[in-house]
């Protein structure tokens, strides 16, 4: 057994049942950890299920700022009896267990190459409390103090930390800290073994904030001047949605009336729920939709109707594991070609990939801008990962000065000195056309918004050249809207290799790891993330001057790779793809493995 | 036949309190079957826009797809309307009401569009009493695919192609009643006296307004057999009174043939006046309206007239408490928090 102590750099997995409030001890743990100025990153891997089913809670601590999911967990603690033998199956070797010992473990589950800690928490807990609810509850608080105990946590943190959050309920703090000293008090006492897990305060995160990205999502409308949002309550997107209700309770009441300056409704499916957000962009509002894979599928025909009527829109797709009702639980990246063509007929969609909470609330502000400068909808791809576990980001920054922009939009004025408005009409020669606003003008610049063809008045027309004419005008928007959307990250000012690693979205927390231990190997690739669809003259360059290009995407059919493919031409044999399709983020590992297995491929066909 | 529509009009024609003239609310040449119904309705419409000195930006006209989806292109050309998708008219207009809580909402929907494809939309549009007007252009048939049947045919109801139906129709107006909706009222394509004063009621309602409209199809649906041609509706008519619609502060100079005479004043102050026919039904009584509509079906008639009216319902802008400014004229001061407001945020976040 190694006895190497591990300081600010070790993996701990909780095995809980779900709904015995183990959530907000594990948080508690993991905050305190952040508190300490130590980055960590929570991954909470949780059943389709209220009550009674497995549920984990997996919390990497990383002195060098690696947030991406680890594999091998240095520390189990497992309360939980259905799950027990599979967990204990799971450590790590040199590894630890901490279990609750009240009921003697079955002799099968021990192993001699990991440490076991015995802990009889429901002993405790039935000791010190009568009310059946706060031996559950505080069962939890207990082994986040043994832990803390065993780790050397500064105590002083988790007083700061219960008195926020129970603020307004004081008299709370001191039950809960009673808990946590029963828990650390017991191993003082009690055990004697070895444990090399530690932490140590640093100041690594100086003003970073920890929040999850639906949260972020939420709060970028309304700082994006949402006024109307309507949806459908689908796993991981419902706390988008919740997240700008209760922001839009602090932010959107009208001091004088009391009245609100926001409507939320919460539609009968996603059909109604797309619908409704196109009338309300149509009536000249910014309103967006917060969905997964299912919903963004029954949006399909409402999008494409957006997409050739030109109405903006901003659609908040955070992706779980498909196809169908797949794992809906668990993450993936797989909604992307889905999201790129929604719809039938020949559509092409906005796309943005945010990485990170700050940018889930940059990317959703931005997008009502970019929806209303193209008169089209933008989709912003997230997942769950991102959407609904924290993550360690910068904080959130507004520019105060910057206007929102609202596009080609007609006012009475402008109205008043044309001779004919032409709703189709490309007038600048960017693709572009003007609207107008119903209710602008008693005469003037009313017209008839259709999915069906028209010319450049927006009569309704079945002549071919005039359809004809308008789809080739959507393909000059689409390569308008290049100069718009925000551009791709490049991690090198020159390119140093001639093999590149792209990706996007939460892959970035594992791919930057990766390449850090690629370099370590001796092996030099250089990075790219992409931020949007279509892809900017960053990314078309990237993939242009590099020999070999890795894809880091999560999903099993490689999307980004066909994207890529099919809107610039690139050709197969240069694209070479790393996937992760088993519902669980991906590791830096991984990525590693399968990136040195495929060169050593290609080195083997190169040099033949 | 021409496919032009003159654009002259004689210079003394009437205007209303706007001075605009009955041709100011037209719109472009229809291009459904001569005789359709829908363009009388679309003619009622007009007509009823035009009395009720509507400012056609003022209105936003909005239906799904099919025959009677069409028709919006032919009434009111100088508002803005919006064709949308099959069946899902209600959402978009429940977006664009909520966009903007000062103009008037007209949906135009058929039995395809509202009782099959679009039934959804339809319940759930009525439990939210979106203030608006929704007129079903109702011919018990699919006319531009060719003359399938609807929900709404009746059963036993014989095709052109001499198929006998053998399911039960959906009653619009039934199952709105049912639902809560809380202006309901059912009419026929050819009675245009009653169905002008209708659609001005609607206008005038603080509500969701449902006027169910019989409107055979002179090519698919108005064969013997059938119990939506226009013989056979003609035959089994059964109004419930004579209406007429009276705006706020207007001499009321109608006059009333024999009955019982009713005035219901409306949210605006107008009135609408009827005689009542049937002793025993009470408009605003939900429970005797639900009875006479199924009197009515047991009794193979079709009734006719304002079946249903509440006046007390919040709509959906009272309903989610929305500011009294519309929703799309707020501007960044009224919306964005501002940096300074971040501060707290990422505080409470760390």
């Amino acid at each position: 057994m190694s006895d190497k102590l591990k300081i600010n750099d070790f993996v701990v997995r909780f095995a809980n049942v779900n709904g015995t409030g183990s959530a907000s001890a594990n948080l508690l743990f993991c905050k305190a950890i952040f508190r300490m100025g130590i980055p960590v990153t929570p991954k909470n891997i949780f059943p389709s299920n209220i009550q009674g089913l497995p549920t984990w809670y997996e919390v990497r601590v990383s002195e060098k700022g690696y947030l991406g999911r680890r594999d091998g967990i240095d520390l189990m603690v497992a309360v939980n009896a259905q799950s027990m033998e599979a967990d204990i199956k799971s450590v790590h070797p040199g590894g630890y267990l901490l279990y609750d010992s009240s009921k003697k473990l079955p002799d099968h589950y021990k192993r001699d190459d990991i440490h076991f800690i015995p802990i009889p928490l429901m002993e405790i807990c039935n000791e010190t409390y009568t009310d059946a609810r706060l031996r559950l509850l505080f069962k939890n608080i207990i082994y986040v103090g043994a832990l803390a105990e065993l780790m050397h946590f500064d105590f002083t943190v988790f007083e700061s930390l219960l008195g926020d959050q129970f603020k307004g309920k004081e008299k709370l703090i001191a039950p809960n800290l009673n808990a946590l000293k029963l828990g650390s008090d017991f191993i003082k006492a009690n055990y004697k073994g070895t444990f090399d897990l530690k932490v140590e305060r640093r100041d690594l995160l100086k003003d970073a904030i920890m929040t999850d990205g639906n949260s972020a999502c939420g709060l970028g409308a309304i700082y994006g001047g949402a006024t109307f949002a309507a949806w459908y309550p689908i796993t991981p997107s419902t706390s988008v949605v919740e997240a700008f209700m209760e922001y839009a309770d602090e932010f959107r009441e009208e001091k004088e009336t009391g009245k609100r300056k926001v409507a939320i409704i919460q539609a009968e499916d996603e059909l109604a729920a797309i619908g409704m957000v196109i009338g309300a962009n149509w009536n000249g509002a910014r309103a967006f939709t917060a969905t997964s894979g299912p919903g963004l599928s029954l949006m399909n025909e409402f999008l494409g109707l957006a997409y050739f009527a030109e109405i903006p829109l901003v659609l908040i797709d955070v992706q779980r594991t498909g196809p169908s009702t797949g794992m809906p639980t668990r993450t993936q990246q797989s909604d992307i070609l889905e999201a790129a063509y929604a719809s039938h007929g020949d559509t092409r969609h906005i796309l943005l990939f945010p990485s990170t909470p700050k940018e889930c609330f940059d990317l959703t502000a931005t997008a009502f801008d970019l929806s209303e400068q193209l008169q089209t909808p933008v989709i912003l791809m997230t997942d769950l990962d991102l959407g609904m576990n924290d993550h360690i980001s910068e904080p959130f920054s507004w520019d105060d000065s910057k206007e929102y922009q609202r596009g080609k939009v007609l006012d009475y004025d402008d109205l008043e000195e044309i001779q004919r408005f032409g709703r189709y009409l490309d007038v600048d020669n960017d693709g572009i056309t003007y609207r107008t606003i119903p209710g602008t003008h008693p005469t003037k610049g009313s017209f008839f918004t259709r999915g069906t063809s028209r010319d450049e008045y927006a009569a309704y027309t079945e002549n071919s050249p005039a359809y004809q004419r308008n789809m080739d005008r959507l393909v000059k928007k689409w390569v308008t809207a290049r100069e718009y959307v925000p551009s791709s990250q490049l991690y090198q000012n020159q390119h140093s290799s001639e093999y590149g690693i792209l990706f996007f979205g939460t892959s970035q927390y594992a791919a930057e790891e990766a390449m850090d231990m690629l370099k370590e190997d001796k092996i030099l690739v250089d990075g790219l993330r992409i931020k949007s669809f279509p892809f900017d003259q960053i990314a078309i360059d990237f993939l242009q001057n590099h020999k070999y290009i890795f894809i880091v995407e999560q999903n099993r059919d490689a999307q980004m790779k066909s994207l890529i493919m099919i809107e610039l031409g690139i050709s197969a044999e240069k694209l070479i793809s790393v996937l992760n399709y088993d519902g669980l983020p991906i590791t830096a590992t991984n990525i590693v493995h399968q990136i040195t297995h495929s060169l050593e491929r290609v080195e083997k066909y190169t040099t033949v | 036949m021409t496919f032009i529509k003159p654009k002259f009009r004689h210079p003394d024609l009437p205007k209303n309190k706007l001075g605009y003239t009955l041709s100011f609310y037209e719109g472009a040449l229809s291009t459904l079957c001569a005789g359709c119904g829908h363009d009388s309705i679309s003619a009622a419409i007009i007509q009823s826009a035009f009395e009720m000195n509507i400012e056609p930006h003022k209105l936003a006209k909005l239906s799904g797809i099919g025959c009677s989806s069409k028709t919006p292109t032919y009434f009111l050309g100088n508002s803005h309307g919006f064709n949308s998708v099959h069946g899902r008219m209600p959402s978009v207009a429940t977006g664009a009401n909520m966009a903007n809580k000062d103009l008037i909402y007209l949906g135009v929907s058929g039995d395809g569009d509202t009782a099959s494809i679009g039934m959804g939309q339809f319940v759930h549009v009525i439990r939210r009493n979106l203030k608006m007007i929704y007129i079903v252009m109702n011919n018990g048939c699919y006319g531009l695919t060719k003359g399938q049947d609807s929900a709404t045919a009746d059963n036993g109801s014989i095709s052109k192609a001499g198929i006998v139906n053998q399911f039960q129709a959906i009653d619009l107006c039934g199952l709105a009643i049912e639902l809560g909706a809380t202006f309901v009222a059912q009419s026929f394509s050819g009675d245009k006296k009653q169905l002008i004063p209708l659609i001005k009621a609607a206008m005038a309602h603080n509500g969701f307004a449902f006027i169910n409209v019989i409107s055979p199809c002179v090519t698919f649906n108005n064969n013997k057999g059938s119990t939506k041609s226009y013989d056979f509706v003609r035959d089994h008519l059964e109004a419930t009174g004579t209406f007429d619609f009276v705006p706020e502060m207007e001499e009321i100079t109608t006059n009333y043939e024999s009955g019982e005479k009713h005035a219901i004043k409306l949210h605006d102050g107008s009135l609408l006046q009827f005689n009542k026919l049937d002793n025993d039904w009470d408009p605003l009584d939900r429970f005797s309206a639900m009875k006479a509509v199924h009197q009515a079906r047991e009794k193979n008639e079709i009734i006719t007239g304002l079946l249903y009216l509440n006046q007390g319902a919040m709509d959906l802008h009272e309903l989610v408490n929305t500011c009294d400014r519309p929703l799309n004229t707020l501007k960044k001061e009224d919306l964005c928090p501002g940096n300074g407001a971040l501060a707290n945020i990422n505080a409470g976040l760390r």
